[in-house]
């Protein structure tokens, strides 16, 4: 079929795979439904081969050993990552990819195991409370989606001063609805760097890009946002 | 060598699920009177030479950095005699 798109070559968003990654190919076919070109990276390489944007898929990074994410942040692919998301790379960390993020101290805060003690799955209700970020210009603010979520630690802290300036600067990305899955300060589901580049996600938007696997196609939009913020930031 | 012990605890104020699961078993199999646990990480480093001010700063260091989250965790740094 020939698209608008065919003069232009498509912009390639890394995924990275770390050992006990388990959505990495739910986030490179979501990337690719929305129109972008899928860039498999592990973890072992600094190297990011100049992708234009990077997501953190969920699973289970170095099995979560010593605790989520805390190991993973050390990967060399991290050195690369850290560097290019403080010059403006966009990145979404998904799950195990936001703990992932905050170890990394890209994110402030940290996930820790939800409060009820038990592994949670289930279809989530959530608002969006920004689009001004690289990952949500695709909603519009306090839009309402259901995305499937599942984690065990899942439940988002950090000091009230942090709580309190993340809302103050609109850096709250997500916030659940009906139910606080986790425990999860202020029912915090997400959030962004200052630069809005950088935004940790515990839903799983990958999950709901398609309705014959997804309750919904509501996390289309993320992956879409970023192609739109590329398009602009190349413009 | 010299062994070097970090203690590494999730901060107070902070829920403790594990800890508490480990309450509830306790109040089960009949042990009375623990009105609280949580439970935390010992680690072990065994390094070269004297456990002197320099060494227990570099562990100090390495705690900080790769052993204990400092945003949801506290940690101390001892020499084991």
């Amino acid at each position: 079929m020939p698209s608008l798109e065919s003069s232009v070559s498509s912009p390639r968003v890394g995924v990275v795979t770390f050992p006990g990654s388990l959505d990495d190919g739910d986030a490179r076919r979501a990337v690719r439904l929305a129109g972008a070109e899928p860039v498999a990276l592990w973890h072992g390489d600094d190297d990011l081969h100049g992708v234009d944007a990077v997501v953190l898929p969920g699973g289970f990074s170095y099995g979560d050993y010593l605790r989520c994410g805390a190991i993973a942040r050390f990967a060399p692919v991290m050195n690369s990552l850290i560097a290019a998301a403080g010059r403006g790379l966009p990145v979404l960390g998904i799950c195990n990819g936001f703990q992932v993020l905050c170890e990394a101290h890209l994110l402030p805060g940290a996930l820790v195991a939800n409060d009820h003690q038990h592994f949670v799955c289930r279809d989530q209700r959530l608002r969006i409370e920004t689009a001004r970020t690289a990952w949500t210009s695709g909603y519009t603010d306090g839009q309402q989606v259901v995305i499937p979520l599942k984690n065990g630690e899942g439940g988002y802290v950090a000091d009230d001063a942090t709580l309190d300036r993340l809302e103050g600067e609109g850096r709250v990305v997500g916030r659940y609805l009906e139910v606080n899955p986790n425990g999860s300060a202020r029912d915090i589901a997400g959030v962004c760097n200052e630069a809005g580049n950088v935004v940790g996600l515990m839903p799983h938007p990958e999950h709901a890009v398609d309705e014959l696997t997804g309750p919904t196609t509501d996390g289309l939009p993320i992956f879409a946002s970023v192609l739109t913020r590329l398009v602009e930031v190349s413009a | 060598m010299a062994r070097v012990v970090v203690d590494v605890m999730l901060k107070p104020e902070l829920l403790d699920p594990q800890g508490q699961a480990i309450a509830k078993a306790l109040e089960r199999l009949g042990h009375a009177g623990v009105t609280s646990v949580r439970q935390g990480k010992r680690f072990e480093l065994e390094v070269e030479g004297e456990a002197d001010a320099a060494a227990l700063e570099r562990v100090r260091g390495i705690a900080d950095t790769l052993l204990a989250n400092p945003v949801i965790e506290d940690f101390t740094v001892r020499a084991e005699p």
